[in-house]
């Protein structure tokens, strides 16, 4: 590659800006910041590993879902998951990484996914529960991200926030229906959001002043509101839901403060996060032993497909090796 | 979201349920079909085949939802998940035709019990109650035995369900109408899968023979003529095992000539012949795979006999 | 049959660009990308993936690397080191985005 002249370089640099400042998205081929291009790279990657790690806490429901209508959605759910991977790794890889590096970043635990994922699922009202408060929290964090100044992850977001928002249904609707039920599944239900609560709170990430990248994501257009910001959304729309679901948050702070016009809540356990991101959390371990068996399991079916191919690209080669 | 409307709002459909297996609703699978048995037919009878049908594409299911989060690729987990839904829809349907033409096929439960005729089949039979037959019900050691049984079950299964399109039960045939398209999707995928893997690396090649090996010992049930079948067949309501089974061989063949795989040895004579083989699947008796495969399955709905979910 | 060991084939699958169809009448649009090892392959997957197997719309597989694409903000390129050298995947070059309601 040439080198590039200073001033050539500046003109690039101004040229971004101005797309950015006008709200004009960016895309694969136009010149970027090498920090944009990795900030990019390391929340796509992160987020796409997260949809994949995410299959395995309600997945465990699978084989036991109540009914079959459950079992149905709930397949179509994990699967959608796999699908919203697969958009988002190819977001990533118009950055000039591949899916498969990404994969092994994943297994070697240079790159993260949402913490979220490492609490367990321990009772078949989790499944609702990470459709209502999970989901929806990633939907508060997601919709925004529709608008990311990057055309690629933009247009994937877009995608995975039209399919979320039916999972966030349908996760509610099953509560709803378990509420309906008997004392035991209504126990249940309760039991779940009291697990639930607090570390779908913590998935908008630690407060504003604790976190160092947010303001140079803010300014790039790769983030659109800051944490506190949409921590404050997402109360603001669960208490009411939590009223109609007819279950107690909780929090005993939470209360209507008339002159904000929002919600007051109590203070999450941000040391209980940075354990959890740490890799301290209940399930880190099996998460990537499992994503990580699959890899090498596959490794054998992907090379046979792959050899199979060249052989139908190439027979006449074949047949002179043979 | 009027931030989202752009290109993408035709091709993702948000706000129809289509895409969701069964709707969002709660609706009976076969609500407002005229659910009555044609005369002619007997009701316990047609229900019994249809327990059969569903049997088999529900132990089916489930054994491929076991490989959620274990695929080789992303892209095998959607194609996975996809033929799983397809085959639990099919299930659904097939347990309320039973339900319909014999509500004495349903388990009974304790007064008040909200839980649906379908969910009563599936979740409170007992292993001896189902009639699967042992094919599906063999556990997967790898990719390679999962899709040499796909495609043997899927071959069969497609040639079972286009001669049921012909039922006198025109429930039946309607059911079968529309799995036929669902099926002959599962059969390709799992008949390209085999080729590509016998025909891939020398290790992929060889757990494809092995899985083959494995699996045709079972084939030898598909084609064996069994009460349930035959009860029906003189009303015109079922297929008959034996001229399924003669197509399904003709596939099988094909697909494992198109793979390069020499004809496995015991493979199975499918004449019906093998009246000698001692009782299988469709007589309630089951590999020894069943029972946890069940257990699992059934545990949390079992536990809640009068919950809602 | 003479087979190869799996040792001089990568396991790796090369991304595809997908483009869907929805109705009749429409332009086919890029929607996204799938890895798969051929050409039937990437068929299957895009159908699963893209179109969870709605009947009835087209889809057109393209491998990633058989695009060639330019930039409208590009400048003499013959003589400006080229962008595009740096990515491994001409993909999501922007289709439709200015067309509303395409």
């Amino acid at each position: 590659m040439t080198v590039q002249t200073e001033q050539t370089k500046q003109t690039e640099q101004q040229h971004f800006e101005r797309t950015i400042g006008h709200e004009q998205r960016i895309e694969p081929r136009d010149w970027m910041p090498d920090g944009y291009r990795r900030t990019l790279v390391r929340q796509i990657a992160q987020h796409a590993h997260s949809e994949i790690i995410g299959m395995q806490p309600e997945g465990t429901w699978l084989a036991s879902a109540p009914s079959l209508r459950r079992k149905a959605i709930l397949v179509a759910k994990v699967q959608d998951e796999a699908g919203h991977g697969i958009y988002l790794y190819s977001a990533a890889e118009t950055l000039g990484v591949d899916r498969q590096d990404l994969t092994e970043q994943l297994i070697d635990r240079r790159q993260k996914y949402s913490s979220i994922f490492n609490y367990p699922t321990l009772s078949y009202a989790d499944v609702g529960t990470i459709g209502w408060l999970v989901d929806g929290a990633a939907i508060c964090n997601q919709v925004p991200l529709c608008r990311s100044s990057y055309g690629p992850y933009a247009r994937a977001m877009i995608r995975v926030c039209k399919e979320e928002s039916f999972h966030q249904r349908q996760g509610f609707e099953l509560l709803m229906t378990m509420m309906t039920g008997t004392d035991e599944q209504r126990a249940m239900v309760q039991e779940s959001v009291d697990r639930w609560w607090w570390p779908s709170l913590m998935m908008f990430g630690p407060p504003d002043d604790a976190s160092p990248n947010s303001a140079q994501s803010m300014a790039w257009g790769i983030k659109r509101h800051s944490n506190d910001e949409l921590r404050q959304r997402f109360v603001d729309m669960s208490v009411p839901q939590a009223e109609v679901l007819g279950v107690t948050l909780p929090d005993p702070e939470l209360a209507w403060n008339e002159e904000r016009g929002h919600y007051d809540f109590g203070e999450p356990d941000w040391d209980e996060l940075s354990r959890v991101i740490r890799g301290e959390g209940a399930c880190n371990d099996e998460r990537v032993a499992r994503r990580t068996q699959a890899h090498e399991d596959g490794e054998w079916v992907r090379a046979a497909a792959a050899a199979y191919a060249q052989k139908q690209a190439h027979p006449v080669v074949e047949e002179r090796t043979a | 979201m009027t931030d989202h409307e752009n290109a993408y709002s035709g091709l993702v459909e948000a706000d129809s349920d289509a895409r969701w297996a069964f709707g969002t609703g709660f609706d009976d699978p076969l609500a407002g079909i005229d659910a009555s048995v044609p005369p002619g037919i007997d009701g316990g009878r047609l229900a019994a085949y249809c327990l059969v049908l569903g049997d088999d594409s529900l132990v089916m299911a489930q054994r491929l939802i076991q490989w959620c989060t274990r695929a080789p690729e992303l892209e095998e987990e959607v194609a996975l998940a996809n033929v799983a839904l397809d085959l639990l829809g099919q299930t659904r349907l097939l347990y309320a035709r039973a339900a319909a033409a014999d509500p004495s096929s349903v388990p009974a439960l304790p007064d008040g019990s909200p839980v649906p005729a379908e969910d009563r089949l599936a979740f409170f039979r007992d292993p001896a109650e189902f009639r699967c037959v042992h094919l599906v019900e063999l556990p997967d050691t790898d990719f390679a035995t999962a899709i040499v049984r796909l495609f043997a079950f899927a071959a069969w299964r497609l040639a079972l369900l286009e001669a049921l399109e012909g039922s006198v039960d025109p429930v039946l045939a309607a059911v079968a109408a529309k799995a036929v398209k669902e099926v002959h999707y599962h059969r390709d995928y799992a008949a390209r899968w085999l080729v590509t893997l016998a025909g891939g690396t020398d290790e992929s090649r060889r757990r494809t023979l092995d899985a083959i090996a494995s699996t045709w010992p079972y084939l030898d049930e598909l084609g064996r003529a069994d009460d349930v079948s035959s009860a029906l067949l003189p009303s015109g309501g079922s297929a008959d095992p034996r001229a399924v089974w003669s197509s399904t061989r003709a596939v099988l063949d094909q697909v494992l000539a198109a793979a390069g795989v020499p004809e496995p040895k015991g493979a199975p004579a499918g004449n019906g012949d093998s009246a000698g083989a001692g009782p299988g699947g469709r007589d309630g008796r089951h590999t020894e795979w069943l029972e946890p495969l069940l257990a699992e399955m059934q545990e949390l709905a079992r536990a809640h006999p009068a919950g809602r979910w | 049959m003479s087979l190869e060991t799996a040792g001089d084939v990568k396991a790796e699958w090369p991304p595809y660009e997908v483009f869907v169809r929805s109705k009749r009448g429409l332009n086919h649009v890029h929607v996204g990308s799938i890895h798969a090892a051929d050409d039937e392959m990437a068929l299957r997957h895009a159908r699963d993936v893209y179109t969870r197997r709605n009947e009835g719309v087209s889809i057109w597989v393209v491998p990633s690397a058989s695009i060639t694409a330019s930039s409208p903000d590009e400048k003499d390129s013959f003589f400006e080191p080229s962008g595009d050298k740096i990515y491994r995947h001409p993909t999501f070059y922007d289709v439709a985005e200015d067309v509303p309601h395409m």
